[in-house]
């Protein structure tokens, strides 16, 4: 079968996880990868030949980063170049020859004036189509695509690559707007960012019918967008006040939680409720789930022990509590250290997941001393991917996608290098000799009372913008 | 709660219990809430299910059309049979704050609470 040449055009956003996406996404409609493999990148821009237009609508009704798709008539370093590669090929529109048509000019790294836009339309004068313009509701959309390479500081006064062709559709970049975490009924103060848990759902080859399970729930974001993908979803969290929205409310100026907020809320209010199984009150280091069950998919943001405590039940002393306070009593929880989370995580997922099932979770690390080899490791997993956001100066967290290979037997054990993940201490850089009360009069002493709610910090300029607070760690 | 649910739960996470399955259920209050019927996802969790036990929590549930006693041998293809399958699994809810799970061995009782088990043990009983 002759292959198509097509552009997909990239969002700049989160460019670090472009390619995984896009793998990702052959994956799950098992495409060959080849045609991946032998993809060509410009800029913001990636080309590909793909047997059919299918397979390039397929990618665009999964992907969130990439923003249009245009099947590829002409390209060409200058304008000239364009429309001779073009006229050799003419014989492409004649599918579309009678259609009501529409011609847009759109740049990349240059902002050009409409009169030059028109100019640039006015150069395709030859174009053999026959149908009338119809700028409003078009049935072929052509577009003209001139990238002006990638410094601003440097632009140059032509562009460096056109390329032309018919538009095939858009990404899926609109489900952001529609799971943005402003108009969300309930959100945490660590809620997932909707880019960022899309992404994640398309990592972990979430497809429709797959079972999909997050052992540090809290408020469901990243479920949602594994919801959207067409998974079926369980999650599990140790606060029980948070799965029962009786936490502090993480909304600005809001005084408390609606009676009504909870994970399920959220799934009703995106209307994908029938996807939503079940989430319960439960500490993921135990089992809790028959021994030969099998998720497809477990993807989660375990807590850092920054914003989000790392705890498990248990105590520190032995004893036993007494009949009469069974019934009241609120278990004890200790410290579970990070290391301990992430390799009990990824110990009980080499069990869980079924062969091929992804296991796609962040770990914090400190830059510094961050080494590709102090990674969690573990025989019955494959790393694919593993990509940074970075935090602070000092801190950034990963993103890692693990595919279990195999099996694991009583030998298999998960093997990681705590030196390189990002601790409290080190977020914190606390000494350690002061008390809590004792920092926080060091704090006020320092940098004033802590403001009012609703009141603006020094420096903050939207004290509303819950996303900006989203990409603290948690 | 959903019986799905129910049918995967464990209480291996108390000290000393060996198999922790099935939970006793006692449900005093069930809602029902219907979801989208999907044959495709059914056939893939079925032979995930213990039939039986699930059959008996239908039962224990009560005020809700029994669920044949045994699985279909062609239920894939039985319209009928994953209709009731799925009414059992996905549409029947424990609701109310004094629904409860209670742990074969132990009797340790565990509450559901406006539909959200809580599976959590006390300290002294890991």
């Amino acid at each position: 079968m002759p292959l198509k040449s097509f552009l997909f055009w990239f969002s700049n956003e989160q460019s670090g996880f472009r390619f995984t996406e896009l793998e990702s996404i052959f994956r799950v409609f098992r495409f060959d990868l080849h045609h991946y493999r032998q993809k060509k990148v410009m800029g913001p821009f990636v080309l590909m030949n793909l047997p059919s237009e299918d397979h390039a609508l397929k990618i665009m009704s999964r992907s969130v980063l990439a923003h249009s798709c245009v099947e590829l008539w002409s390209i060409g370093d200058t304008l000239n170049e364009l429309h001779d590669n073009f006229r050799k090929n003419l014989e492409i529109t004649e599918p579309y020859v009678d259609q009501r048509l529409s011609l847009k000019v759109e740049t990349f790294g240059k902002t050009i004036s409409m009169a030059e836009k028109v100019e640039l339309i006015d150069t395709f004068e030859y174009i053999p189509l026959k149908g009338p313009i119809d700028l409003k509701n078009p049935e072929l959309r052509l577009k003209l695509v001139q990238f002006y390479g990638l410094d601003p500081n440097n632009v140059p006064e032509f562009p460096i690559k056109s390329f032309f062709g018919r538009w095939i559709a858009d990404g899926q970049r609109h489900l952001m707007a529609k799971v943005s975490l402003k108009d969300r009924k309930f959100i945490g103060n660590t809620s997932m960012d909707p880019l960022l848990s899309l992404l994640m759902a398309n990592f972990a080859l979430i497809k429709p019918n797959d079972l999909v399970y997050d052992p540090f729930v809290g408020t469901g974001s990243i479920l949602i967008a594994a919801a959207m993908m067409g998974g079926y979803i369980i999650g599990t969290d140790i606060d029980y006040l948070m799965l029962h929205a009786r936490t502090r409310p993480s909304r600005a100026r809001a005084k408390h939680r609606d009676l009504d907020e909870s994970v399920r809320a959220n799934f009703i209010q995106y209307g994908i409720e029938s996807q939503y199984i079940d989430i319960l009150v439960a500490d993921a280091s135990r089992p809790m789930i028959r021994d030969d069950i099998r998720f497809d998919a477990i993807i989660t943001d375990p807590p850092y022990g920054v914003r989000e405590p790392t705890e498990k039940i248990g105590s520190l002393k032995s004893y036993k509590i007494k009949e009469e306070h069974v019934a009241m009593h609120i278990p004890s929880k200790i410290e579970y250290c990070l290391c301990d989370i992430i390799c009990d995580l990824i110990n009980n997922a080499s069990r869980r997941l079924t062969i091929n099932g992804r296991l796609v979770f962040w770990i914090p690390v400190s830059r510094d001393t961050y080494e590709v080899e102090k990674l969690p490791s573990n025989p019955c997993f494959e790393l694919i991917a593993n990509c940074e956001q970075i935090l602070t100066a000092t801190a950034s967290r990963r993103l890692l996608v693990m595919e279990k290979i195999r099996e694991p037997d009583e030998s298999t054990v998960t093997i990681m290098d705590s030196t390189a993940l990002m601790y409290r201490f080190k977020f914190f850089e606390n000494d350690g000799s002061k008390t809590r009360k004792e920092r926080k009069k060091h704090a006020n002493q320092n940098y004033g009372k802590g403001c009012k709610r609703g009141q603006l910090l020094p420096g903050h300029t939207d004290a509303t913008d819950v996303a900006a607070e989203v990409q603290l760690p948690s | 709660m959903k019986l799905f649910t129910h049918n995967m739960l464990t209480s291996k996470m108390i000290r000393n219990v060996q198999v922790g399955y099935p939970l006793k259920l006692c449900a005093s209050e069930v809602k029902i809430t219907p979801t989208d019927f999907r044959p495709g996802f059914l056939s893939k969790v079925i032979p995930k299910i213990d039939w039986t036990v699930l059959v008996e929590a239908v039962n224990s549930v009560g005020n809700t059309e029994p669920l044949p006693p045994a699985l279909a041998e062609d239920y894939d293809k039985n319209d009928d049979f994953l209709r009731k399958a799925h009414h059992a699994l996905f549409e029947i809810e424990i609701e109310v704050i004094t629904g409860e799970m209670e742990c074969p061995e132990t009797g340790r009782k565990f509450p559901i609470q406006n539909g959200v088990p809580n599976m959590l043990v006390n300290e002294d009983e890991v």
